[in-house]
């Protein structure tokens, strides 16, 4: 069931198990209200996180990624979210050279007493989703006339059929 | 003349080597292959040239432990650097034989510039001009028509690390900034990006010569790419999964690339897979300051982090 009104997009969220989770929690014990299109994934550490990961989501048909964990200086492995920073950041600046728009990937610190925090950042991400509509999906063109088409759809923005047809 | 003190000096250093990686004359005078000198008689076969292609370094990982000669351009001495740097290779193991580099030329470009090529009789460069013999007459073309994009930007083009430095260093100057491809793709929009890697990766066949071919790809038979546990990607050719696999090559060698385009030299498809390579080493350049296999001492920026980052705002 949608909470927002409208189609409900794929989001995945990689929580971190000792904060940003938490916070998430929070939020739902203090009943905050918050749009049903994230699917969270928790994860040891955001550490953990491999890039992979992500580009993995975004091949798959996810229409955003969202990553948070605790904030620089309060990892509950000292130092997890420090390398989870670099790594994140490199991969900000490759998506857009793989065709992915890099609106559709936000990192971000919560910690687990920011039941608030997290209620923001999720509904800003999902309206920012809403906003970018349906990815483009990658759907397996292999003649000439094919990837015109698919040239075509992506020029033409979310209304097309190329953007996130349910068959994908 | 340089290649008879190189042969000189390798046949010098060849007793207390297992072997020495070099080049010799291909199928045609048109083209150079690797080769494994072992015996002084072998030495005798060695050209050095803008033929001399391939990035020999790729060899030096699988003969770890070996005492091995190797000669290198100013391209091949950054993989033997970012080699060195990460403990795949032992210093004292390496015999490192430094040329100086005028730039070398594309197979691929040249057989599309120049007719019948395979019925080359010799191939010389001349100032900026490359001049092939094919049936007896002479065939001109402009250098930069012909090179790979590495030479357009080449910033190194004498070896960084030797311990016989051979012939008189080389003072080319990079002829651009940045490669023609490089900037036709960074003036493309993500949408365009989205189209023009489907229907590039609709063409990859998963060969994975890409990999094969680069100095510092060395997990090989543990490579996330074939791996069934974890099931990362599966064997089909979709667009989707070849892209997926040149996101994780290219994930993989963050940090450590150090751009010598073998990747796509050896590409059979003629796929532009260095592009990503590139922006990678770029986000790298402009986030941590690093350029892979410059500095033997430098900290691989994905393996280390600073409490305050001076380029990531948040």
């Amino acid at each position: 069931m949608s909470a927002v009104p409208g189609r409900e997009l794929r989001i995945i969220g990689f929580l971190c198990n000792w904060c940003s989770y938490g916070g998430a929690d929070t939020a739902g014990v203090s009943r905050f209200e918050q749009p049903t299109d994230l699917r969270v994934v928790r994860v040891p550490c955001s550490g953990r996180i491999d890039p992979l990961f992500i580009v993995r989501a975004f091949l798959n048909g996810a229409d955003g990624v969202l990553v948070s964990g605790c904030h620089p200086g309060d990892c509950h492995y000292s130092e997890g979210n420090y390398h989870a920073r670099r790594r994140l950041e490199l991969l900000k600046h490759l998506l857009p050279a793989a065709g992915i728009d890099p609106a559709r990937f936000h990192y971000t610190w919560v910690s687990a007493s920011e039941g608030a925090k997290w209620q923001q950042t999720v509904t800003d991400f999902t309206n920012r989703i809403h906003e970018l509509g349906p990815a483009p999906a990658f759907c397996g063109a292999s003649t000439p006339e094919d990837w015109a088409a698919v040239a075509l759809g992506a020029a033409n923005g979310p209304g097309c059929s190329d953007h996130g047809g349910d068959g994908k | 003349m340089s290649l008879d003190q190189l042969r000189q000096c390798i046949k010098d250093a060849l007793p207390d080597l297992d072997c020495v990686i070099g080049w010799e004359q291909g199928h045609s005078p048109a083209t150079a292959t690797p080769l494994f000198m072992y015996e002084k008689q072998d030495v005798d076969r060695l050209v050095f040239g803008p033929l001399s292609v391939h990035n020999l370094a790729t060899y030096l990982p699988g003969l770890k432990g070996k005492k091995v000669g190797i000669v290198v351009k100013g391209c091949d001495s950054r993989a033997v650097v970012q080699l060195l740097r990460e403990n795949l290779i032992s210093r004292e193991d390496v015999t490192i034989f430094g040329m100086g580099c005028n730039g070398v030329i594309s197979h691929k470009r040249l057989n599309r510039t120049v007719d019948n090529l395979d019925r080359a009789s010799s191939l010389r460069m001349d100032g900026d001009d490359v001049v092939v013999t094919i049936d007896e007459t002479e065939q001109r073309v402009a250098f930069a028509e012909v090179c790979p994009d590495k030479c357009l930007t080449c910033t190194h083009p004498n070896a960084m690390i030797s311990d016989h430095f051979i012939g008189e260093k080389s003072d080319r100057a990079p002829i651009c900034e940045t490669p023609p491809a490089l900037e036709r793709f960074q003036a493309m929009s993500i949408e365009d990006r989205h189209a023009f890697w489907e229907e590039q990766m609709s063409s990859c066949v998963r060969c994975y010569a890409c990999r094969n071919a680069c100095p510092m790809c060395v997990c090989r038979d543990q490579c996330v790419a074939q791996s069934r546990d974890p099931h990362w990607m599966s064997q089909e050719t979709s667009p989707r999964e070849n892209l997926m696999f040149q996101l994780a090559h290219t994930l993989h060698l963050a940090g450590r690339c150090v751009e010598c385009g073998e990747c796509e030299r050896a590409c059979p498809m003629e796929l532009p897979i260095l592009l990503l390579r590139q922006t990678a080493a770029a986000g790298i350049r402009n986030l941590f300051g690093h350029e892979a296999g410059v500095d033997p001492e430098a900290q691989i920026p994905l393996l280390t982090f600073a409490v305050q980052e001076a380029n990531i705002k948040e």
